[in-house]
């Protein structure tokens, strides 16, 4: 038997539901949040990287120990572990000891002894993000005089007694900005010279390429730690700052400079591309005015996914003594205290920067490949 | 054919021009010259060099000409087979680099092996059995090995070795072998020791490796050359084996190419956090020491061998695949 609505003739009135009608009306940049919401693993990254970010902003008030304070005495202590309890939160003390064979103190953790931990206590004084006088941090040990035994070492401390934590936080600060200024400058030169490639073509365009594959195809490390050692020994902190800066972007504009080549390529024969030139724009006005706002979301995605090989360099570089070197505090240079096995195995706590290291890699490598899906929020 | 092999010809000699240009710049990149070195390391050790001698010894150098000049004398000097004076070590930089460039080399091809051993089968296998239990350990495994710098993974396994193994996982030969002549003894004696910095060295690129043959063969296996073939009655393995997978090898073979530069590099920090005998710790204390002869030599061999592996693999590709081979026939 046939189903009656089958005989009726009906009128197909093409049915919009509310939810098509949402994506239809929806801007560029909410159809790519919302593409970019489905993809877990980097909605996850992208708050871990906004929490690394805050860390390095907010290191002053992270840390609860001067990351510069050394204190021969205090070498090589253990990690305490935070106790968490109704009362609140606690360490166990260390009490000081002479070692019976190399007459060196040695902390040992006094189960005995309980030492609070508060919040928003009182330690050095600072400025946050270098504005407001602060002298409250995250947690402390409140108190003014602090000996080893009634202070905290949440990581332990390393051979020159400097509080590992504190050290590792403020890291954070300058392992990734150096990220952060790197790809900056990377990203001028990729969109320049990949930009003037793509859209000129001709000649231009196989200098560019033959010099990117000539980049490509030269071993980074060898000279990168060639043109780091020729920095001078005497130059400050901004200025390793600046010349790492430089010395990295000088190689990794290729990738990028690719990405804009290829989107270039396909939108150089678009009807508004004529139109600007018609009107008689300048070929600059023309990239950075029409072209490249049209394809923006393709290079915040190929940015951050350049971010992590900086990352590894300026470690390598820095563990290997030749990129950041003291008093600057890198994880790179951090990681230099672990290079010898035998303390390193007697310390393991030492190895801990090795952890922020992996995290921000993964972080920016799944960040990078969600937001490059989102960014032709438009294919399937 | 001959204008694709003219064309990779000519980008490599180019290349190698460009690499020998910036290891020059490596050479004069640090304040002074050569004979401030010199005079600061005769200086150190007692001795004395005089106005007039020192003189005499720019000139011998040619440090007084011109940039280019100089350059081209260096040029001049290498492709004559002599690579300059080690200060350090006072001996002529071919003898102080001696074996270990070879056995650079065979570092870089034991990782480059391990890699390829490794990622072809796997990548198959996740491009097959997509979305199955061991494709996502593969994949999550991939990433790891992206996320850990090679000389960390290096420091973690020289770590866990010594802890629970009690052993030193580094170097490339036991201490009997180690100054001892070749022979098959230290030969195998140094296989034995290969795979591990073969392993550090290669888990990064494997990861990548992985994931360009799993798309590859993802892509091919959906073509209805594959349909075919099953509907034919071939079995599983040969229809995956015989087809898509020699189609898929092609993109992924040429990525040798991006991935011998990528080892070559990395050799250098491994080598120097593995102690291995290759020429890593040498550029490290070169550079250290400010040694830019030397440096700056071991920077242009690594960069110039590079370039020729890169030429190899691409003719091998050549060989690979018949649409470049019999190109403008």
């Amino acid at each position: 038997m046939i189903p009656a609505e089958l005989l009726t003739p009906q009128v197909h009135e093409p049915e919009v539901t509310e939810a098509e009608e949402r994506i239809s009306v929806a801007t560029q940049w909410q159809l790519m949040w919302w593409r970019f919401r489905k993809h877990k693993p980097a909605l996850v990254s992208a708050v871990v990287v906004i929490l690394l970010y805050l860390t390095a902003a907010g290191a002053e008030f992270l840390a609860y120990a001067d990351p510069l304070a050394s204190d021969a005495q205090r070498g090589l202590i253990s990690p305490q572990p935070l106790h968490v309890s109704l009362g609140g939160l606690s360490v166990n003390g260390l009490t000081g000891q002479r070692d019976p064979q190399t007459f060196k103190r040695v902390y040992v953790e006094d189960p005995t002894v309980n030492i609070p931990v508060s919040v928003f206590a009182q330690g050095f004084p600072y400025k946050l993000f270098g504005l407001i006088p602060m002298d409250r941090h995250l947690i402390g040990v409140s108190g003014g005089n602090r000996t080893a035994e009634t202070t905290l070492f949440l990581l332990g401390t390393d051979q020159q007694g400097r509080d590992q934590f504190s050290r590792l936080v403020f890291a954070t600060r300058i392992s990734l900005l150096i990220g952060l200024a790197s790809v900056a400058i990377s990203l001028v030169l990729g969109v320049l010279l990949g930009g003037l490639s793509g859209y000129i073509g001709g000649t231009v365009d196989t200098l560019i390429q033959r010099l990117i594959e000539i980049l490509r195809s030269i071993p980074t490390i060898p000279l990168w730690m060639g043109l780091a050692a020729s920095v001078p020994k005497d130059w400050t902190i901004e200025q390793v700052f600046f010349a790492m800066t430089l010395i990295f972007s000088l190689f990794s504009w290729t990738e990028l400079a690719r990405v804009v080549r290829g989107r270039f390529l396909s939108l150089r024969e678009e009807d508004f591309v004529m139109a600007a030139e018609l009107v008689g724009c300048s070929r600059l006005r023309i990239i950075f005015r029409h072209l490249v706002p049209s394809f923006l979301s393709h290079i915040i995605a190929a940015t951050t996914l350049a971010l992590p090989a900086i990352v590894i360099f300026e470690t390598s570089l820095s563990f290997l003594g030749l990129g950041m070197r003291p008093p600057a505090i890198s994880w790179g240079v951090m990681l230099q205290e672990a290079s010898n096995v035998q303390t390193a195995a007697i310390s393991p706590w030492l190895l801990w920067p090795a952890v922020p290291v992996i995290v921000a890699i993964l972080a920016f490598n799944f960040l990078g490949d969600g937001l490059r899906d989102a960014a032709d929020p438009y294919g399937v | 054919m001959a204008a694709y092999i003219a064309r990779r010809l000519l980008l490599a000699a180019v290349t190698i021009v460009a690499v020998s240009i910036l290891s020059f710049l490596i050479i004069h990149l640090p304040p002074g010259d050569y004979v401030t070195s010199y005079i600061a390391q005769m200086a150190a050790q007692g001795g004395r060099v005089s106005a007039e001698e020192a003189q005499n010894l720019r000139i011998q150098y040619g440090l007084d000409q011109p940039v280019y000049i100089q350059y081209l004398r260096w040029m001049g000097m290498i492709v004559h087979g002599n690579f300059g004076m080690a200060m350090e070590y006072q001996l002529p930089v071919a003898q102080v680099i001696g074996d270990r460039l070879w056995l650079t080399i065979a570092v870089s091809i034991a990782a480059l092996l391990f890699t390829w051993a490794i990622s072809l089968p796997i990548g198959i296998y996740s491009a097959v059995r997509q979305n199955s239990m061991l494709d996502y350990v593969f994949t999550f495994v991939g990433f790891i090995g992206l996320a850990i710098p090679n000389f960390l993974l290096a420091l973690l396994v020289l770590y866990f070795g010594f802890k629970y193994f009690n052993t030193n996982v580094g170097g490339l030969f036991s201490a009997a072998y180690a100054d001892a002549p070749w022979s098959w003894a230290k030969f195998q004696d140094m296989l034995a020791h290969l795979p591990v910095p073969a392993v550090v060295l290669g888990l990064a690129a494997t990861a990548g490796q992985i994931r360009i043959m799993r798309a590859n063969l993802l892509d091919e296996k959906r073509k209805p050359y594959v349909v075919t073939a099953r509907a034919k009655g071939l079995p599983e393995y040969r229809v995956i084996l015989k087809y898509p997978v020699r189609v898929a090898l092609n993109p992924f073979a040429s990525t040798i190419g991006y991935t011998l530069p990528y080892i070559v590099s990395g050799s250098v920090i491994v080598s120097i956090v593995l102690s291995l005998p290759t020429v890593g710790p040498l550029l490290y204390s070169a550079l250290v020491a400010l040694d830019m002869f030397l440096a700056g030599t071991i920077i242009l061999l690594l960069g110039t061998l590079t370039v020729i592996g890169t030429l190899l693999s691409d003719l091998l590709l050549m060989w690979l695949d018949p649409r470049i081979r019999l190109e403008n026939r």
